[in-house]
């Protein structure tokens, strides 16, 4: 069933005269032991939706931000170091490096969600959110439009 | 009618956590349910030490060195936050499936699975993964539903997946996992070295005691009482403290768990080899002692969004416990999905004899394999396609 790809122009807009029709959920790629990577592999529901060279620029982006907050160098064993000297309680003080490209990620999704996935129907969550196991993407359809079969209207989670 | 205003605070996330863990100072803190040998832990650990400080410091401070009390205060400092981080801090617990992506990998699985004949047992849920070059099976968690991350696995008792699965520890009321594993090695490590000291200083106590007061074999009216119960406490601690900071070590330098280890995942000529192994004790070390701290992505503090109407619990620091899970959905806990008589992906019924839960388990302890058995369906697995 191909379906009329409506223009949304923004999330607010997106969210309030779009339905939810589908979730696709992007894996975790394990190949490289137990870092957090995921799949580049574009999934088939999201053909008519997006490039799939947009596509695989944001997850590529986000794994190598993963990588960056995972990288065990100079910098994570001097964190390390002086977290364990002040038993633990700098992290009251200061965040820990993880934490900081986190923000750096919600920041990019965001970005990502309004320029490219809200103007397109989708809706990128941040992995976060779901335990750092999978990237949901939800696809959103034009309540107007017909032969939409979901009749769900409950929204993805609207982040924290 | 008079309408009365009712202040409520926000609901918390914590609140509504699936799985055995009580909470406390509003979700800051999280913890197994039995809390019961975390406190002897801890009447142990600050019971010897008072003890210490309030009989022999003051005579090893007089005749030795003042530094010897004060070595020991930061020992004992170290030894308490040690154990507070890794009894209170989130293990590294998986959040379970939402219903979606439950639902997208159960359609999934019977993709991979074609027609099951009516009748005939399902195939067991597998994902085999290529890691470095070996492959390595991904179990689904039937409880969680998810198809677990390598290295993790279900624990019974917290009814929780954890990442980097390593036991759970009842002296220290929580399971050691991914996050918190590195502050359960250093409180073992300072552990041992706290009750080496006390134990040796204890020693030295005695003899100068019976040096000084020139008179031999005057034991039991010199000295006090207690220095021999520290002793005694000491003597024993030391040889299970020692003996578990030395295994830790030892599996630190392999880069292994202690469930791994139990389960003999990497041991063995037709068992594929520790792919997570750097193959250099220094860089395993590393990884393990020296990697970012991993955030926790169980958010326990944030708000729930959804109007719940029933009133916000209105705990202070008492351990409140949370919200029990469903029991529509209440799957088989601590079943491997390699039993062939699993209930199928749509029933929600708990395995036929599958569910060996643990109630009072040994520290290292957690699920044992279960064999497949000969007459299963052969497995559809599901295949990554490596890149």
């Amino acid at each position: 069933m191909v379906l009329q790809n409506k223009e949304f122009h923004n999330l607010q807009e997106l969210r309030h005269s779009a339905s939810l029709a589908n979730k696709v959920f992007i894996q975790r790629d394990y190949t490289d032991g137990t870092v957090c990577k995921f799949q580049t592999k574009f999934p088939s529901e999201l053909d008519s939706r997006i490039e799939r060279t947009l596509f695989e620029d944001t997850v590529k982006t986000l794994n190598n931000y993963y990588a960056e907050a995972e990288k065990i160098g100079g910098q994570s064993y001097l964190e390390g170091c002086l977290a364990c000297l002040t038993v633990y309680l700098i992290f009251l003080c200061i965040e820990t490096r993880y934490e900081k490209v986190l923000k750096k990620i919600s920041r990019y999704i965001q970005e990502q969600n309004e320029k490219v996935y809200a103007p397109r129907g989708l809706l990128i969550t941040d992995p976060i959110e779901r335990g750092m196991r999978v990237i949901e993407i939800s696809v959103y359809e034009d309540r107007g439009s017909s032969g939409s079969s979901s009749g769900s209207s409950t929204t993805s989670s609207s982040g924290r | 009618m008079s309408a009365v205003m009712i202040i409520r605070k926000p609901t918390r996330k914590w609140e509504k956590l699936p799985g055995k863990n009580t909470f406390c100072c509003d979700g800051r803190v999280m913890m197994a349910r039995q809390k019961g040998v975390f406190y002897l832990t801890l009447f142990l650990i600050v019971g010897t030490c008072s003890l210490f400080f309030a009989f022999e410091c003051p005579y090893l401070a007089v005749h030795l060195s003042p530094a010897i009390p004060v070595f020991a205060v930061l020992l004992f400092i170290f030894v308490m936050a040690m154990l507070l981080r890794t009894s209170f801090s989130d293990p590294g617990v998986l959040p379970r499936a939402l219903p979606e992506e439950a639902n997208f990998i159960e359609m999934e699985i019977e993709a991979a699975n074609g027609n099951v004949l009516a009748g005939q047992r399902p195939p067991p849920r597998i994902k085999n993964v290529q890691i470095n070059n070996q492959i390595v099976k991904l179990k689904y968690c039937y409880t969680c539903k998810i198809f677990r991350p390598p290295r993790a696995s279900h624990c019974s008792i917290c009814d929780n997946c954890v990442d980097r699965f390593d036991h759970h520890c009842p002296w220290v009321g929580n399971c050691v996992g991914k996050r918190n594993y590195r502050y359960f090695y250093l409180f073992t490590l300072s552990l041992s070295l706290l009750t080496i000291y006390i134990f040796a200083f204890n020693i030295v106590h005695v003899v100068l005691r019976e040096y000084r007061s020139k008179k031999m074999f005057h034991v039991v009216s010199l000295t006090p009482h207690c220095t021999v119960l520290e002793v005694l406490v000491c003597f024993f601690t030391i040889w299970s403290v020692v003996g578990l900071t030395g295994f830790h070590t030892y599996l630190i330098s392999l880069n292994q768990t202690t469930n791994e280890d139990i389960k003999g995942s990497w041991s063995g000529k037709n068992r594929v080899q520790n792919p997570y192994s750097h193959k250099n004790i220094i860089k395993n070390c590393c990884e393990v002692l020296c990697s970012p701290t991993f955030p926790s992505v169980l958010d326990r503090r944030g708000v729930m969004l959804e109007d719940s109407s029933s009133p916000t619990h209105s705990d202070a620091s008492a351990a409140s416990t949370h919200k029990s899970s469903n029991p529509v959905s209440q799957t088989t806990k601590s079943s491997a999905p390699l039993i062939p008589n699993e209930h199928t992906p749509d029933e929600a019924k708990p395995g036929i004899g599958a569910g060996t839960q643990k109630s009072t388990s040994s520290p290292k302890g957690e699920k044992p394999p279960s064999p497949t058995s000969p007459n299963a369906v052969a497995p559809a697995v599901i295949k990554e396609s490596t890149h």
